[in-house]
């Protein structure tokens, strides 16, 4: 019925994955529909070398940088450059690239036939000046990861904030009967399974060290909170107490999780440590009290409460004590998300009868409505901050959109003939 | 002759890979399919107790109260309205005189709006059948009140005769979850 499978281990799983790759069914696409007003005009040179070993180590840097919606990717001629090439500037800045960049794939000296080095370095083209670079060692199937590794040093040195080029994101894939907890690329590349089952899978949630996942199986007829390790396959029970066991949310130093427990009555808050021991009741009201979230200081839970007659959002300190309303408008707002600067909180906000991501600036309480659809869902920032991923449905299927938190840079990412729900993104890889 | 093995075998691996699960087992689809109205329409005083006649075989015969497992709600509300009493009662002595069977109640919410803000509103609507049953001298140990939220929906299309149809609690009794 349900098939707990090792992501790095095994072989026949790993075989598994790798023809689930050749089917259009399992990759999930990504669509740019939006990008930021200003973009930095960037070319990226093919690298010395990599036609060799792999046409694709610039192509996905430039994907990459083209996806984040802030950068616009400029001609960067068919001639390949290293990173030791002597750059004309007057000549990069009539063909309108304010930055360059260059580079080598090579096989690893004494490294063996499958070690490669990406080397490259960032020009600053108005400045005429070299900006840095890096020397990746990878394998030669993890091009993909040097590359995306190039992206994320480009990204910080230019726009000075970390890239999230090299993280992961998990969500859920429903087809007839079949329900799949899967992790991915950024990119939407190189899905993996990390559980099947023939019912239904909630509310999967990063550990900080990016280790695990914590979700909601309800493999057993009723919903169980679980603790999936992404390195080796094993899980454990985290909360299966008589009545419901939903809504894990991790504490920033990974040691604890906040769950909803139905077992004394309502659906309450509760801490337990992520091995299921210790459980300690956190908060007591007559209603729901659910979808906790610890802001990343970890001085707050945030979570949605019917308390006040409507679904609306609170904060209680993590050590417990009274609660503060947070939002006021409207008779539904849910799904409280911090962003990683603790400066502001996704939510889903009922206006009309129609769901819909809303960012609140805390300090000024201040809300902005994100997004032009009616069915949006289970909103997740970006460890930088600077994207939201959710869910939403178009044309009566279950997709999965990103917008940025200015409301500009918007993309899609669907996966064919299935509904996909549930996104997480993951923590920053270090 | 090495290719044919290689062939065979990747064959083999594909099967493997591709074995899809069965459908699920739509807990749901046991109990008897009735929209609210009908329930109502047909809800019956029930007889007064007697042990016999709350035996576990009723539950399957289609001419007793006891095959009706659903109870239906209003948008947002977990209250048990009055014309589902009879049905709940007869539960209740079921319960009663079978001291030994265990209910699982499952409750149900429609598709709209946040996932575990569903379940949470699913968990009030089983609590609350749980609580009548209790009233009516059913043992806390025999009962256990579950969420499925908005996740295992009967009725599957996007209006309010689905919706109605999806509030919903299903009382499901020992061996059948």
């Amino acid at each position: 019925m349900m098939k707990p499978t090792l992501l790095h281990r095994l072989a026949v799983p790993l075989l598994c994955f790798a023809a689930a790759a050749n089917t259009a069914y399992a990759q999930l696409s990504i669509e740019i529909t939006g990008a930021g007003a200003n973009r930095l005009p960037i070319a990226v040179a093919d690298f010395a070398g990599e036609r060799i070993v792999s046409q694709a180590l610039t192509s996905v840097v430039r994907a990459d940088l083209e996806r984040s919606g802030l950068f616009l990717l400029t001609d960067p001629g068919a001639t390949p450059l290293a990173e030791t090439a002597s750059i004309n500037y007057a000549d990069w800045k009539s063909r309108g690239a304010d930055a360059l960049v260059v580079g080598s794939v090579m096989p690893q000296a004494g490294g063996g036939a499958s070690r490669y080095e990406t080397r490259f370095l960032l020009h600053d083209v108005q400045k005429q000046v070299a900006l840095g670079g890096q020397t990746y060692v990878s394998n030669a199937g993890q091009l993909r990861v040097a590359a995306h590794r190039v992206a994320d040093f480009i990204y910080e040195k230019l726009l000075h904030e970390p890239g999230i080029f090299s993280t992961r994101i998990a969500y859920v894939v429903k087809s007839t009967g079949r329900y799949e907890l899967q992790v991915a690329d950024a990119d939407g590349m190189n899905a993996q399974t990390a559980l099947t089952s023939r019912e239904p899978i909630i509310s999967p949630t990063w550990s900080p060290d990016g280790a695990n996942l914590a979700y909601v199986s309800f493999e057993a007829k009723k919903p169980i909170v679980y603790v999936h390790s992404l390195v080796t396959g094993q899980r454990h029970v985290a909360a299966n107490f008589k009545g419901s066991n939903s809504a894990p949310a991790w504490s920033p130093d990974g040691k604890k999780l906040a769950v909803v427990l139905s077992k004394d009555g309502g659906s309450q808050l509760f801490l337990v440590n992520a091995d299921g021991s210790g459980l300690a009741r956190l908060a007591s009201s007559a209603g729901i009290d659910t979808e906790p979230q610890f802001s990343p200081d970890g001085q707050f839970i945030y979570f949605t409460s019917d308390r006040g007659g409507s679904p609306q959002i609170y904060r209680i300190p993590a050590t417990g004590g009274d609660a503060q309303r947070i939002t006021f408008e409207g008779n539904y707002n849910v799904t409280p998300r911090i962003s990683p600067d603790s400066k502001s909180m996704a939510y889903v906000a009922r206006t009309n009868g129609r769901f819909q991501l809303a960012l609140m600036d805390l300090a000024t309480r201040q809300t902005q409505i994100l997004t032009d659809s009616s069915r949006d869902e289970s909103p997740s920032f970006a460890p930088n901050g600077r994207m939201i991923i959710y869910a939403t449905e178009i044309a009566g299927r279950g997709v999965l959109a990103a917008v940025s938190s200015d409301g500009r840079v918007k993309q899609k990412l669907s996966v064919q003939a299935a509904d996909v729900r549930e996104p997480a993104w993951g923590p920053f890889v270090k | 002759m090495r290719k044919l093995f290689l062939a065979v075998s990747a064959s083999l691996i594909l099967a493997a890979c591709s074995t899809q699960p069965p459908a699920p087992e739509q807990t749901g689809a046991k109990v008897e399919d009735r929209t609210p109205a009908a329930v109502k329409a047909e809800a019956t005083p029930v007889a007064p107790p007697s042990a016999g006649e709350y035996s576990l075989a009723m539950l399957k015969d289609p001419k007793s109260i006891l095959s009706k497992r659903s109870v239906f709600f209003d948008l947002d509300q977990y209250v048990i309205k009055d014309e589902f009493k009879p049905l709940v009662e007869a539960h209740a002595k079921l319960l009663v005189a079978n001291p030994q069977v265990k209910m699982l109640i499952q409750g149900n919410a429609d598709e709209r709006g946040s996932r575990e803000y569903n379940l949470a509103l699913g968990q009030k609507r089983a609590e609350a059948l749980k609580k009548t049953l209790i009233l009516l001298g059913g043992k806390e140990a025999q009962i256990e009140a579950v969420s499925l939220g908005k996740e295992k929906p009967r009725c599957t299309e996007h209006n309010e005769t689905c919706w109605a149809e999806n509030r919903r609690d299903d009382m499901l009794y020992t061996g059948e979850f």
